[in-house]
């Protein structure tokens, strides 16, 4: 398939392959940023063609996994109310809360909908105006321009009936929050290519400076990782720090500045908490003043919410890249995608879900 | 067939009524202006409670499914070819001639007449395609809201007319597994027009009989060892069925197996892995080594196995695993899914 089968050639892969090899004289440890790639790396064994020298560890962008309890439970509390009609991305239906899932709130009643954007949720809105529907909008950069731009539309068309319950957070100061961690191991690393898609990448060359550590705007498919990876190991090989972009044919230094205005006039920067990894500051976006009647948060007054987090779960550590999924003494035992201690086994990148699917059998064999 | 004017009184019940499965005259009106105009005339000796069947040999396969899908009508098919074709195929991978099946739909207070006699009308032509006849059946309706249109179950019942002993045992490490064609056309087909989901081009079902391409194997003397056909789960989740019986590792190679244009597109935007995604006139062969070049010629010469290939074999290795090698060469564990696939956020 043209734009998919020429990034997935099996001899330039081994000549990238050899070419790292050859350029590897020391240890390094790369965190790739995106839960995509994550994916891409352990499906298509990726890691397998790397030397033992490069240890790739996985970052923490995967949306569903970084969500914090507390919005689950409230998404949860809000999803049994008669009047809601709650939708969500596919992705978000079987992360655990305290006590249940959104496929459990759905099993039991409630009116619970899969949608593909968050402008299908806008139509649900307009089509059932004695309903209350609310949006689950999560996510990072990625997801913030069409959530941004159904509520501006909802806005736009005097809609009452739809707010956003939101929980979106931004990659930059989570990969600072990881570089100035005391447990940190991370060298370099491979940034989320669709964020930048959206963001550009100007916000980057200040990290790279005051850490350390190359950056390089990595895509998704293997030629992509392999090449961002050789890109990495060179400059820490010669000691550079520097901002690449690998990822050129999607990604460019501005981004997309529509997406960017879009995303200023509905939303503001605002400290948010990640789960399994704390509040980390500036981190994430919420809904203007001008919007805080589209907000599920303030039409749902919801009070205090009692969270219980499994207390076996290790994503938190995952997600900064310390430890890797089959070293936590539940994977695949107590945690498996069918009985989910963390969201990490459940969505699609996850890092756990990831290594449970892709490498459960094959690392013993 | 569509030539066949339905003198079902459309225009006086043009929806399904309580009534058409309370057995009084609107029940018996339904069967007699509609079933037995697409199914054949009640017999001579009137209808009775049970179908008497003569069968050319003793031992038979028998089989039964229920067919819920949503939408009824999708490009490439509808609940009907589905409703035939499935359970044709799920004799067919016995190896069994399929002759005859039992038709029972629960149907929806509501329901459009006009959809009943086309699904029906879809029925009858599957089925003669397949060269199946439809025996016996029965009719429920149930209250508005209680059901989605039409729910419809069908038992199959074929004859097994070879000596091949067709299971999960039968395969051997060396058995090298093919395939009839692409993978994934049918899941996508029925989720995008579910959806809403509007690609530049409309994917279609590979819903199709299997049975015919069967038996051109088994009557070519091919020493079939198991088949299985590819629907729910797709093709990860059928080799990882069989594995758990077979004990031996099974490998496969992603690039072998085919995948449509169209339908990697879909799946790439979707988030989907097109070898979990439903087929519904796919299967896969173990054959010995030594005959799978002849097994290839064979199906590639039917209409339902043109695009018909080696995607693997069976390992002497004792491990009950399903490994596949990557598009760029790397091998990992192709694991049975768990739960559904759901589309990814971003």
């Amino acid at each position: 398939m043209k734009y998919l089968d020429e990034y997935r050639d099996p001899k330039l892969a081994a000549q990238l392959s050899r070419q790292i090899h050859k350029i590897t004289t020391r240890p390094w440890v790369i965190m790739e940023i995106c839960g995509g790639q994550t994916h891409a790396i352990v499906k298509f064994g990726i890691d397998t063609l790397l030397p033992e020298k490069v240890q790739l560890v996985h970052g923490p962008g995967c949306p569903v996994c970084v969500t914090p309890l507390e919005i689950i439970d409230r998404a949860l509390a809000i999803a049994v109310r008669p009047e809601v009609i709650f939708c969500s991305f596919g992705d978000m239906l079987r992360v655990p809360g305290s006590h249940t899932d959104l496929l459990s709130i759905k099993a039991q009643g409630g009116d619970v909908r899969m949608v593909y954007s968050p402008l299908d949720a806008l139509k649900i809105a307009k089509d059932n105006p004695r309903r209350e529907v609310v949006f689950f909008a999560v996510g990072f950069e990625t997801t913030a321009p069409a959530n941004a731009m159904a509520v501006f539309q909802a806005k736009e068309l005097g809609l009452r009936n739809f707010t956003l319950l939101v929980s979106h957070v931004l990659v930059p100061p989570a990969m600072e929050a990881i570089l100035s961690s005391k447990s940190n191991r991370v060298q370099g690393f491979l940034a989320a290519g669709h964020v930048c898609a959206v963001m550009g990448y100007n916000e980057y060359p200040s990290i790279a400076a005051k850490y350390k550590v190359p950056i390089v705007v990595t895509g998704f498919e293997p030629l992509d990782i392999l090449q961002g990876i050789a890109m990495c190991v060179e400059q820490l090989e010669s000691g550079r720090y520097e901002v690449e972009n690998q990822y050129a044919r999607a990604v460019k230094k501005q981004g997309n500045t529509h997406a960017q205005d879009l995303i200023a006039k509905v939303f503001c920067v605002t400290a948010r908490k990640w789960r399994g990894i704390g509040e980390i500051p500036q981190s994430g976006f919420s809904l203007r003043s001008e919007y805080k009647d589209y907000d599920a948060e303030v039409k749902f007054n919801l009070g205090d919410i009692i969270t219980q987090e499994s207390p076996e779960c290790i994503s938190g550590i995952i997600l900064q890249g310390v430890k890797k999924p089959h070293e936590c003494p539940a994977f695949g035992t107590k945690c498996t995608p069918e009985h989910p201690l963390g969201a990490t086994m459940v969505s699609s990148e996850g890092a756990c879900a990831a290594y449970y699917r892709y490498k459960r059998v094959i690392s013993p064999l | 067939m569509d030539s066949i004017s339905c003198p079902f009184p459309f225009q006086q019940y043009p929806h399904v009524l309580l009534a058409h499965g309370g057995g009084g005259k609107l029940m018996q009106q339904l069967i007699e202006k509609m079933f037995t105009v697409a199914f054949g005339p009640k017999p001579a000796t009137g209808l009775h409670d049970s179908t008497v069947l003569n069968l050319p040999t003793s031992k038979i396969a028998f089989t039964t499914d229920s067919f819920v899908v949503r939408p009824l009508f999708f490009p490439g098919g509808d609940i009907g070819t589905l409703a035939v074709n499935g359970t044709v195929n799920d004799l067919a991978m016995s190896g069994a001639r399929p002759l005859y099946l039992s038709l029972g739909f629960i149907l929806e207070e509501g329901l459009e007449m006009e959809s009943l006699w086309r699904i029906v009308r879809s029925i009858k032509t599957t089925a003669d395609a397949a060269g199946v006849k439809i025996v016996t059946g029965d009719t429920k309706v149930v209250d508005r809201g209680k059901g989605d249109g039409i729910y419809i179950n069908t038992s199959g019942i074929g004859v097994i007319e070879h000596g091949l002993s067709i299971v999960p045992s039968s395969v051997k490490a060396g058995d090298v597994i093919l395939i009839n064609g692409d993978v994934g056309r049918h899941g996508i087909a029925v989720m995008a027009s579910r959806e809403g989901l509007d690609f530049e081009t409309t994917i279609e079902s590979d819903c199709a009989p299997l049975n015919d391409i069967v038996s051109l194997l088994i009557k070519a003397g091919i020493d079939v060892h198991c088949m299985r056909d590819l629907t729910r789960g797709g093709l990860a989740s059928a080799l990882n069925e069989i594995v758990q019986d077979v004990s031996r590792t099974i490998q496969v190679s992603e690039a072998a197996v085919p995948v449509r244009e169209e339908v990697a597109s879909a799946c790439a935007i979707m988030g989907f892995d097109p070898l979990y995604v439903a087929n519904e006139g796919r299967f896969i062969a173990f054959v010995p080594e030594d005959q799978s070049s002849r097994a290839l010629e064979i199906m590639r010469r039917h209409p339902a196995g043109q695009g018909a290939c080696r995607i693997g074999e069976v390992l002497a290795d004792s491990r009950p695993v399903v490994t596949l090698t990557s598009y760029i060469g790397a091998s990992r564990i192709l694991d049975m899914i768990s739960g559904q696939q759901l589309p990814r956020i971003c």
